[in-house]
């Protein structure tokens, strides 16, 4: 008896249709003709690829999503990988503690992380600006750079370090010419994990986010909070695309079950 | 040796970047919640108990409990029947598109939750797919009404935490033993019977931990009640935001975040205590 049996597959059959069905509406709206969600659409067109083409201010949030996920990555990269590197090659007192301390952002709500940023960020003048974009999706992928990359970096062969290492390397040296180029792929699906969390980080940007600096999920919240029609879809199916595009690449470099494994 | 006295020096900026931009942020939060607000509307510095005494003799507060609790309850129980048969199969499958099936299944994940809202309202809107199917078929005259209300908000909670309770359940499986079951099998049991007595025991830790996860996560939702909401739905998440934004109430909001914090938690130790005793 092997497999998963046939009534257990045709129950997760009839889930996966469930799983798909929003997914597979918004990307049958994208090509409405209709000025508003009517499914199935009387007529389809590219009609709302064109307005979103034309429109000013998905635009303008749609750039600096890109410029804060991007620095976000960069500054994430450069906190949380030494902080990985120690935790998975030291043998220190209290390493388990900072451990824990490093993941417990993630076990905040980031609605309450949102609330406690936007009181911190206010008498500072950081609420709609760049920096405090940046500063507020860094306390979620932070913690998630350090730990996946203390497991991946966990995961690499002792041996080879230890073989450069008694052949005369300093410890320096062994991290940038072997620990770190053998953990390149995990590098990389860090970086497009992290860039993905902060372009879709929603709730701690509608708190600090501001008219004047608004990213894309914050605007396509207000959009979809106004009015309802097909304009947001034909946006997320540039979106989904450019997602699955970077879920593939994460696939291919490690399997996203495992960078996801929570 | 690659360890070197060193290393833990690479350890104080992530340190210093938690305490100042996560630490000392939450501890604000707590301040917060011991402030009054003026005459004016103003937040005035103190340590008083006023906000406090005033949110919880507001019968609001109380409501906007009881349909958080609700609203988390039956979209944690709508997901993990989803779940559970999505899980039990991916991990039992030896189909090579295992990878891939696995990927569909927390996609959900990887899309954007204002996304999904738009795919939701798409479906169950007054001209959307549900809608028009049974009107073509000349069962209902009048559109149901399925979202700007709380049926929207559950469907939508419940697909959107299911990701994360396949995973939770995915990774406690552990311990359900296929050889169990075709014992029970060979013995004479039924498929049922045996999902009944073995598999389904066996896999209630596993349970407990998964619906833990998604009642926190559904709890602490925000978007999905807004937006599927419309406005007509209010739960703590809500209203914590709308004290914080619209209003300008800090304290209050400081406060409210602070009791659903300790309801998360006491649910947390809850579900961790019921599946340990399950282990055993």
């Amino acid at each position: 008896m092997t497999g998963a049996g046939r009534v257990l597959s045709s129950f997760a059959a009839l889930v996966y249709v469930l799983i798909l069905a929003p997914i597979v509406v918004v990307v049958m709206l994208a090509f409405s003709a209709d000025n508003f969600i009517l499914f199935p659409p009387s007529g389809y067109s590219l009609r709302w690829f064109q307005q979103l083409a034309g429109h000013a201010p998905l635009q303008a949030a749609l750039w600096l999503s890109v410029q804060v996920a991007a620095v976000v990555t960069l500054l994430s990269l450069a906190v949380g990988v030494p902080a990985a590197l120690a935790l998975a090659k030291g043998r220190f007192a209290g390493r388990d503690t900072l451990a824990n301390f490093f993941v417990a952002p993630l076990l905040l709500p980031t609605l309450i992380t949102g609330l406690a940023l936007l009181l911190f960020f206010s008498p500072l003048k950081l609420t709609a600006t760049l920096p405090g974009l940046v500063l507020g999706h860094m306390t979620v992928t932070v913690p998630f750079v350090i730990r996946m990359m203390t497991t991946a970096l966990a995961n690499l062969p002792d041996d080879i370090e230890a073989a450069a290492a008694t052949l005369g390397a300093t410890p320096w040296r062994v991290v940038r010419r072997v620990t770190l180029p053998l953990a390149t792929p995990g590098l990389i699906a860090c970086a497009c994990l992290s860039f993905l969390l902060s372009f879709d980080e929603t709730v701690i940007s509608l708190f600090i986010a501001g008219p004047r600096a608004s990213t894309l999920p914050v605007e396509m919240v207000r959009y979809v909070e106004g009015r309802t029609d097909p304009l947001i879809a034909a946006l997320s199916v540039v979106l989904i695309v450019a997602t699955l595009a970077v879920v593939l690449v994460v696939e291919r470099l490690v399997g996203v079950a495992r960078a996801v494994g929570k | 040796m690659t360890v070197s006295r060193r290393l833990p020096l690479l350890l104080i900026p992530a340190t210093l970047f938690l305490l100042v931009i996560y630490v000392w942020p939450s501890l604000g939060l707590f301040r917060n919640a011991f402030n009054e607000v003026g005459p004016t509307g103003a937040m005035v510095e103190a340590w008083s108990l006023a906000t406090w005494r005033a949110t919880f003799h507001d019968s609001f507060t109380f409501e906007l409990t009881l349909n958080s609790l609700w609203l988390s309850s039956v979209s944690t129980l709508i997901a993990l029947c989803m779940a559970y048969p999505v899980s039990l199969f991916l991990f039992r499958t030896d189909s090579r598109f295992r990878g891939l099936l696995a990927v569909v299944a927390i996609m959900p994940m990887l899309v954007s939750g204002v996304v999904r809202v738009f795919g939701w309202l798409a479906i169950l809107g007054d001209r959307g797919l549900v809608n028009t199917t049974l009107q073509s078929l000349g069962l209902i005259s009048t559109p149901l009404k399925l979202v700007f209300n709380w049926t929207g908000v559950t469907i939508g909670l419940a697909e959107s935490i299911m990701p994360y309770m396949i995973l939770a359940l995915l990774a406690g499986f552990g311990r359900l033993d296929r050889t169990l079951e075709e014992a029970a099998r060979s013995l004479g049991a039924s498929p049922f019977r045996t999902f009944r007595r073995v598999t389904l025991p066996l896999s209630l830790p596993a349970i407990a931990l998964a619906a833990g996860l998604g009642f926190v996560l559904s709890m602490s939702a925000y978007i999905t009640p807004k937006l599927l909401g419309g406005g007509r739905v209010f739960v703590l998440a809500t209203e914590i935001f709308e004290q914080a934004t619209t209003n300008t109430n800090w304290p209050v909001a400081a406060v409210l975040a602070i009791y659903t914090l300790v309801l998360l938690l006491a649910l947390l130790v809850v579900s961790n205590l019921v599946a340990r005793r399950l282990q055993r």
